[in-house]
């Protein structure tokens, strides 16, 4: 079945089973590996990307719900000219250890940011809740903190 | 289908209030005691008594009750256990920013994470929370038009009866191990038709 939708800007149309979750679409199909997969059980988060600004699990999200949308993946989040305030609140915090669960949490933490720009610690205990196996959580709290004070910097400047 | 029954229901609600004389349009909100139960002829009363008791059955499985929880964590699971994750109910009952219901419910189950889903994947909100409640005061709150949203019966039997949220408890697919979740102990057709029933028969509410 033909789907289409907006991936980081671009229009896609992808030919697939409809029910093919959207985490391999996007890592197999559309070549994008920055979504990680984790547990395909919706419960750690590593696959989180948004469609359209909501953050989405995708291994539980099945491709034919894409249709018409746009998605966003941490690709597309920002770049290493023009980093979004959570890539840059991450490097400067050194958050990662190995990595592989940090694009789930930054877009998580992206997501949140959107609606909840200056969020406390229990706001963050409580939309953020993806799993990380390497303990980065303390660097991850403070990159938050960063990334909202980054994040209400350039929404004033603009 | 579903269209025609609705005019048919309202004329025969509207018979049996006249008829009987207290039909709930008569005494809105408002418990109708045992007595006003046993005016009715008797064969209709006990109809009515086993349209309840087959409703209520569905009423109180955990399918439903779990979303309808008395504070601001869903539960899931045959054991009811509050939800995973510290998922929270938030201000318009569909999650907080970044933790959605519809984060990981979509509008189908989704066989392959186990993750249930359907249109509309909420909570029920606060006022319409059942967890703790009995059979009778879960009743008396679908009732009571301040706190079910407003509904009158004819509403509340369509969103009993037809809302695809209340209907997945018989597709209610599989969990993350793959095993298939319970079902209510009535089967779909039969709850439907005792819904109709018991409205029919005036929505009584049996005292005890
Ligand atoms: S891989 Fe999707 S939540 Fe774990
Ligand atoms: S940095 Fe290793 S899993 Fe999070």
């Amino acid at each position: 079945m033909d789907i289409s939708f907006q991936i980081n800007g671009t229009l896609r149309s992808v030919d697939v089973d409809e029910n093919t979750p959207l985490l391999w679409v996007v890592r197999d199909v559309i070549g994008l590996k920055g979504t990680k997969f984790g547990c395909g059980k919706a419960a750690c988060g590593a696959c989180t990307l948004h469609v359209d600004g909501e953050a989405v699990r995708s291994c539980s999200y099945a491709v034919k719900y894409a249709e018409g949308k746009n998605i966003t993946t941490i690709e597309g989040l920002g770049d290493a000219d023009n980093p979004h305030p959570v890539q840059q609140a991450w490097m400067e915090e050194v958050v990662p250890q190995c990595g592989y669960c940090q694009p789930g949490f930054m877009m998580a933490t992206a997501a949140m940011l959107d609606k909840t720009p200056n969020p406390t610690d229990e706001d963050i205990d409580a939309n953020i809740v993806n799993v990380c196996r390497c303990a980065t959580y303390y660097r991850m709290r403070k990159a938050i903190h960063r990334a909202a004070e980054l994040h209400t910097a350039n929404a004033q400047n603009s | 289908m579903k269209k025609t029954l609705l005019p048919i229901l309202s004329i025969m609600l509207l018979i049996g209030s006249v008829s009987i004389g207290f039909g709930y349009s008569e005494k809105e909100g408002e418990e109708l005691s045992r007595s006003s139960v046993n005016e009715l002829p008797q064969q209709e009363q006990n109809e009515s008594l086993a349209a309840f008791n087959t409703m209520m059955k569905v009423l109180t499985h955990k399918r439903c009750v779990n979303c309808h929880p008395a504070g601001d964590r869903p539960h899931q699971g045959e054991d009811s256990h509050v939800h995973n994750f510290g998922v929270r109910r938030g201000p318009d009952n569909h999650g907080v920013a970044a933790l959605r219901c519809e984060t990981c419910h979509q509008e189908e189950n989704n066989e392959f994470s186990g993750v249930p889903g359907a249109p509309e994947w909420s909570l029920a909100p606060l006022s319409m929370a059942w967890e703790g409640l009995n059979r009778i005061e879960i009743a008396k709150s679908i009732m009571n038009p301040a706190i079910n949203g407003g509904r009158s019966l004819e509403e509340t039997v369509k969103h009993l009866t037809e809302h695809e949220l209340v209907l997945w408890a018989w597709e209610p697919g599989v969990d993350a191990d793959g095993t298939p979740r319970e079902k209510p102990p009535v089967p779909k057709e039969k709850y439907i038709a005792a819904v109709k029933k018991w409205a029919e028969t005036g929505a009584h509410i049996p005292t005890e």
